[in-house]
């Protein structure tokens, strides 16, 4: 965190001056770590099996927060008698296919609850990476569950977790993570002795933890451990994101993804949502408890901040105006479209794959291979010049004279030159006013993305096919203003916050939204943002002249709540759990829900309100249902639904790793998604032969100097002289093994790349001791490309396209490699050398097996399309 | 010309003939706190609008600035060592597997690095890596930043790691030495009290380099005057903070009065003694030291040494009086001997 978030962690300094512990778990020694009260050395990858250890610990020893347990969680609901645990199944769920390398998850269900999952659709869920929808809210369950208050039934989920991770021991994290057992023992004490009534433990994790193929069950395995320690929904708890770039919350609210709508509505696909109807109702999935029963409400009112009066009820509001997906259209399925020549266009604003992406060569060549490619940044990236320097022209596979692809580099604002606003990983928006005009060219997105649909319908105009009417109705008409007519992005905040058409009234809550068509609102969650007719994301009252939760600084969704699920930080009798950690309770006399916050509930809903049995949507919650957007109400330790990997995280090796999985026959992620073709292979690790060729561990990170894939820091003189080349750093150990010298080269082998760097020796990149052998690690920052005061070869390069299958993020935070000293190769050579180790690898093109635990039927590799 | 450096007003200021100047403005640095972000290095640069330092990969952990420059006012050392910090119970690498320590012709390597850079006060980065090469076959470490190379011959196995962070700056000395021998007049005391090239007036003598007993003012090439750290002088008669104070995110870099930062110091020491940071400690505090005190002043956590901080800096003017009294009189003895033969010739 010191390292990525230096301004951030100066809470954290702050914390510990008061006492606190801070507990850093890395591979490598960081900035953070030498601040650090406890620092563990971990090996890249293994972070499931180091948190199912504490998962064991807090279950063994009985040391979960039983009340908050029993009441807001779902470890006393029974889940279905067909249900086979990975310790069953060698690494396996029940419900596996080794034909599509998917889950049919009915047998995952709640008991009673077997054929309501839509559990059969997980090879389109995974295409769709739909797991993505449920940032703000629960996979779709049914509210009426069986549970046994003793816990003690069988198929209870606190058994079932109890199974699950029983062999998850101390030996168990010292053999497969590298964390001597008294290390281990240490955070697990740390942890759950500052976790009861009066006090509270955040987890803090930075987003390199999403890449990997078992990303998402990584934040899953902490949310089963601040959840049995009572440490959701309580001030000083949680589980805090720290984004790698400003707004990343807000691109998922008001999403950049080709799976999302705003709010988290989902991008239509073209089977499952043929109809308006068929889409809402699956969002609001009927029966269910929670506010998602008003998803009609919401989609009616995108589609009226879409396309306005043309909107109708007769027409459903235009629904089938909207794109529809048909599979896969994530990122990297569309780098290889663009290899296969099936995507003519391409808009990069201020994002730099070449560099920045994992296969950075499939990245370039995709590039390469299309009709036109426009880039919106400060400074001419790698992106924008990779068909003239970059290593494939070094190596003759782009020649620039015949790259056909048409570049078009259009210079862009910076944050301080243009108004908008912020999201950040708290949820909330903050606004930002424009402090200088931006030089020559350069303009903001909403000034390029406004003009550019202006002109496009302009274009249009008069045109009678039906596929343009889409765009020839959309409501497009922002007030401008200046000499450049930058459009009002005030006026943008405005619709997003939604109003009531005929008064043009902002919205003060999306309690207001109608599913008539007299309301309009972009996205549900941000209305409130302008109630009153106030920009409320630009309040700036200072912190010492409001109370410590600060509610007038910026404007949080939804409804300015600065903590979610707060209803949690109250008993179930709805009292403060002590005085120490009281945020909202509630209040006898008058008869609601009071204290620090925005109550995270109905405010007059009473703590002992229990639900008719045939209620549904939010009549359904009882009075001790905290995990409102939850289909049950409670917080999931165990996931029915959501997840296509598993309703339990459990520990699978990296799709690259050199050791055997300690735990199950099942080596790596079983439905990770695959891209199984010559241009992406994967170094073979066991239980296949030849995983010798690439012995070593290797994990990337960023340098506190630089930012990303360093277009805004490598164009920076005083930041690029303070990292100014590319660099690997490894232990002496390693350095001794392969005659690597301090300060010397080297170059970093993997199946897709040979990358050079300078050689940086230190005890901070200590080796593991794993199944009785010396394992040794190596690291490097990815801040470098070929453009820039100071350049250096990307170590993107190094990785293959290998995803998690519920979000589509790559694994692209450890793989494996060889180190070897001295300058690689040039030209032709390069590439021969590349070819070399795979022919040593054995890798003639095809993948790497799937699934291997007993269970599965071996052979047939999955089809990785529907 | 030169400010007497015994008996005199303590604050040097006053000495200096301020009447009734404002409270003696200073910074107190403390590494425990540091992070080493470098935020302090770069917001220098853009408030000073000082040139860049070069684009050298120096290889001393992650410190590729090197020292304090004419170009680089703001100077965040890092040092890799084998002691486990006072704050961590545990050795951060316990456990970890051994092996072989790094080559000497890794340390080899490193002795070779030669930053283009200011004129590289210090120690010079070696021109001969020999010396390198045989500190990390064995040996003593000299304990100054970069010392510290990996394969050091006093490594006790792995276990204990610990990585300091620590900004450097101008000490801005109540006798300053730089100060005393400026002919010209460029560096002066200011009403806060500390001490300030004035650009324009600088002539490039270069008088005031070996002057300084902390290797901190530098000329630039190129441009040939002397520059350095001027504590933001510009921004504090404006009333703000200095920038490297100002950009400091975890408050290691703390601006004030003196005094005050003086007693913040004492009272931060006793508490990281209490928590168990024995080897905390302070570092140019004490206006009793060699050159009166620093104006900005440290809480180490090691032998200033191992920082490349001299551990008794003494204001290098401190014995011209005497030279020049003895010089006198040995003229006087001169000329009176010479006076005496001529009397005694005549006779």
């Amino acid at each position: 965190m010191a390292e990525a978030h230096p301004v951030g962690f100066q809470w954290v300094m702050e914390a510990k001056q008061r006492g606190a512990k801070v507990i850093h778990i890395d591979p490598r020694f960081t900035r953070t770590s030498a601040l650090a009260t406890t620092y563990v050395p971990i090996r890249a990858g293994t972070d499931v099996a180091f948190l199912g250890g504490i998962v064991r610990y807090i279950l063994e020893n009985e040391l979960d927060f039983r009340e908050y347990v029993l009441a807001y969680t779902n470890a006393a609901t029974i889940v279905s008698d067909d249900f086979r645990d990975t310790e069953d199944l060698d690494g396996l769920f029940s419900g596996y296919d080794p034909t599509t390398g998917t889950y049919d998850r009915t047998s995952w269900q709640y008991r009673g609850h077997e054929e309501e999952s839509g559990g059969h659709q997980t090879v389109t869920e995974r295409n769709s990476a739909a797991g993505l929808r449920h940032e703000s809210h629960g996979a779709p369950i049914s509210g009426r569950v069986m549970r046994d208050e003793t816990l003690q039934h069988p198929n209870c989920v606190y058994q079932i977790l109890r199974r699950h991770y029983a062999r998850y021991t101390p030996e168990m994290v010292e053999r497969i993570c590298g964390v001597p057992r008294e290390r281990f023992e240490e955070v697990a004490r740390a942890w759950t002795e500052n976790s009861r009534r009066d006090r509270t433990t955040m987890l803090v994790y930075s987003v390199g933890w999403t890449q990997h193929t078992v990303g998402v069950q990584y934040i899953r395995t902490g949310a089963i451990i601040q959840l049995l320690l009572g440490n959701i929904g309580r001030p000083g708890g949680g589980i805090l994101a720290l984004r790698g770039h400003a707004s990343i919350q807000g691109s998922t609210d008001i999403p950049t993804l080709f799976n999302l709508l705003p709010g988290y509505l989902p991008m239509p696909h073209h089977a499952q949502h043929a109809t308006f109807r068929d889409w809402y109702t699956s969002i609001q999935n009927p029966g269910q408890k929670g506010f998602w029963a008003n998803a009609r409400a919401f989609a009616v009112n995108l589609l009226k901040a879409y396309w306005g009066a043309a909107a109708r009820p007769e027409n459903d509001f235009c629904y089938d105006y909207l794109p529809r997906m048909t599979g896969d259209h994530g990122t990297y399925q569309t780098v290889f479209n663009m290899i296969d020549g099936k995507v003519k266009g391409y808009f990069l604003f201020g994002q730099n794959p070449a560099v920045g992406s994992a296969h950075g060569r499939a990245q370039r060549l995709g590039m390469a291979n299309l009709d036109w490619l426009v880039v919106r940044d400060f400074f001419l990236t790698e992106s924008a010049t990779f068909w003239k320097h970059s290593r494939e022209v070094e190596t003759g596979e782009i020649v620039p004279e015949r790259c056909r692809t048409e570049v078009f580099f259009l210079p862009a604002a910076t944050h301080v030159e243009k108004e908008g606003s912020f999201t950040q990983t708290q949820r909330l928006l903050q606004w930002r006013e424009k402090a200088v005009d931006a030089p020559g060219d350069a303009r903001s997105e909403l000034w390029f993305t406004y003009h550019l649909g202006r002109i496009i319908r302009d274009r249009l105009m008069g045109s009678t096919r039906p596929r343009d009417r889409a765009l020839l109705e959309l409501v497009w008409d922002y007030p401008t203003h200046g000499p450049h007519a930058e459009p009002s992005a005030e006026a943008v905040l405005r619709e997003i916050n939604g109003y009531d058409i005929a008064t043009r009234r902002p919205l003060a809550s999306f309690t207001e939204m109608k599913d008539d068509g007299s309301t309009l609102g972009g996205c549900w969650i941000y209305t409130g943002v302008f109630a009153d007719g106030v920009n409320q994301a630009a309040r700036r009252k200072p912190g010492r002249e409001q109370s410590w939760v600060a509610p007038e600084w910026g404007w949080a969704w939804p409804a300015n709540r600065r903590l979610l699920y707060n209803r949690a930080s109250a008993d179930p009798q709805g009292r403060p759990w002590s005085d120490r950690k009281r945020y909202i309770w509630w209040d006898e006399e008058s008869g609601q829900w009071v204290g620090e916050d925005v109550p995270d509930f109905e405010k007059t809903k009473p703590p002992g309100y229990r639900a008719p049995h045939d209620a549904t949507g939010v009549a359904a919650i009882d009075g001790i249902d905290p995990f409102i957007m939850q289909g049950d109400g409670k917080g999931w330790l165990y996931a029915p639904a959501g997840a296509v990997d598993g309703p339990l995280p459990t520990h699978y090796e990296p799709a690259e790793s050199p050791i055997r999985n300690p735990l199950y026959g099942q080596q790596a992620n079983p439905v990770r998604k695959l891209y199984p073709r010559p241009d992406n292979p994967t170094n073979p690790g066991p239980p296949e032969s030849h995983a010798e060729v690439f012995p070593y561990i290797v994990t990337v990170s960023r340098l506190t100097e630089h930012h990303t894939a360093g277009g805004m820091s490598r164009t920076v003189r005083y930041l690029a002289e303070l990292q100014p080349e590319m660099f690997v750093e490894v232990s002496p150990e390693l350095a001794v093994e392969r005659g690597l010298t301090h300060l010397g080269w080297a170059h970093v082998v993997t199946s897709r790349s040979v990358i050079e760097a300078r050689v940086v020796v230190t005890d901070r990149v200590a080796p593991l001791r794993l199944e009785g052998r010396v394992v040794h690690q190596i690291w490097l920052p990815y801040h470098f490309g070929y453009e820039g005061l100071v350049r250096g070869e990307p170590a993107n390069d190094l990785f293959g396209v290998t995803l998690d299958p519920n979000v589509l993020i790559q694994e692209s935070k450890v793989g494996t490699c060889d180190v070897r000293p001295g300058r690689r190769p040039t030209g032709p050579a390069l590439a021969d050398l590349v070819a070399d180790y795979r022919r040593r690898a054995g890798l003639d093109g095809h993948g790497p097996p799937v699934a291997t635990a007993d269970a599965a039927r071996p052979g047939d590799d999955p089809d990785p399309e529907e | 010309m030169a400010e007497s450096w015994t008996a005199a007003p303590a604050n040097p200021a006053e000495r200096a003939g301020y009447v009734a100047p404002p409270p003696r403005m200073g910074f107190f640095t403390d590494t425990s706190l540091c992070i080493g972000c470098k935020a302090c290095e770069v917001a220098c640069k853009e408030w000073n609008l000082i040139p860049g330092s070069g684009l050298d990969l120096l290889g001393m952990s992650y410190d590729n600035t090197g020292a304090l420059t004419a170009n680089s006012w703001r100077h965040v050392a890092f040092v890799e060592q084998s002691r486990t910090a006072g704050w961590q119970a545990v050795p951060p690498l316990a456990g970890a597997p051994t092996g072989a320590a790094a080559s000497p012709t890794t340390a080899e390597a490193g002795g070779a690095a030669s930053p283009e850079q200011g004129t590289l006060p210090g120690v010079a980065p070696a021109p001969d890596p020999a010396p390198a090469a045989r500190m990390a076959g064995g040996g003593t470490s000299l304990g100054m930043p970069g010392a510290d190379l990996p394969g050091r011959g006093d490594r006790g196995g792995r276990g204990d790691l610990r990585w300091l962070m620590m900004s450097d700056v101008c000490k801005h000395c109540t006798d300053a030495a730089c100060l005393d021998v400026c002919p010209t007049g460029a560096l002066f005391r200011t009403e806060f009290g500390t001490v300030v090239v004035q650009e324009d007036i600088c002539n490039g003598c270069g008088y005031c380099i070996p002057a300084c007993p902390y290797g901190v003012i530098d000329q630039r090439r190129g441009d040939g005057r002397a520059w350095k750290c001027t504590l933001c002088y510009d921004r504090l008669r404006a009333g703000r903070i200095p920038a490297c104070a100002q950009a400091c995110p975890t408050d290691s870099i703390q601006y004030g009065e003196l005094d005050e930062l003086r007693e913040r110091a004492r009272v931060r020491v006793e508490r990281l003694h209490a928590e168990g940071v024995t080897e905390a400690r302070l570092y140019g505090h004490d206006p009793g030291d060699g050159v009166g005190g620093d104006g900005a002043f440290f809480l180490l956590l090691d032998e200033p040494e191992v920082y490349g901080l001299p551990p008794d800096p003494v204001v290098t003017t401190r014995d011209l009086p005497r030279m020049w009294r003895r010089a006198g009189i040995a003229a006087l003895a001169v000329a009176a001997a010479t006076v005496a033969a001529f009397v005694g010739g005549s006779r």
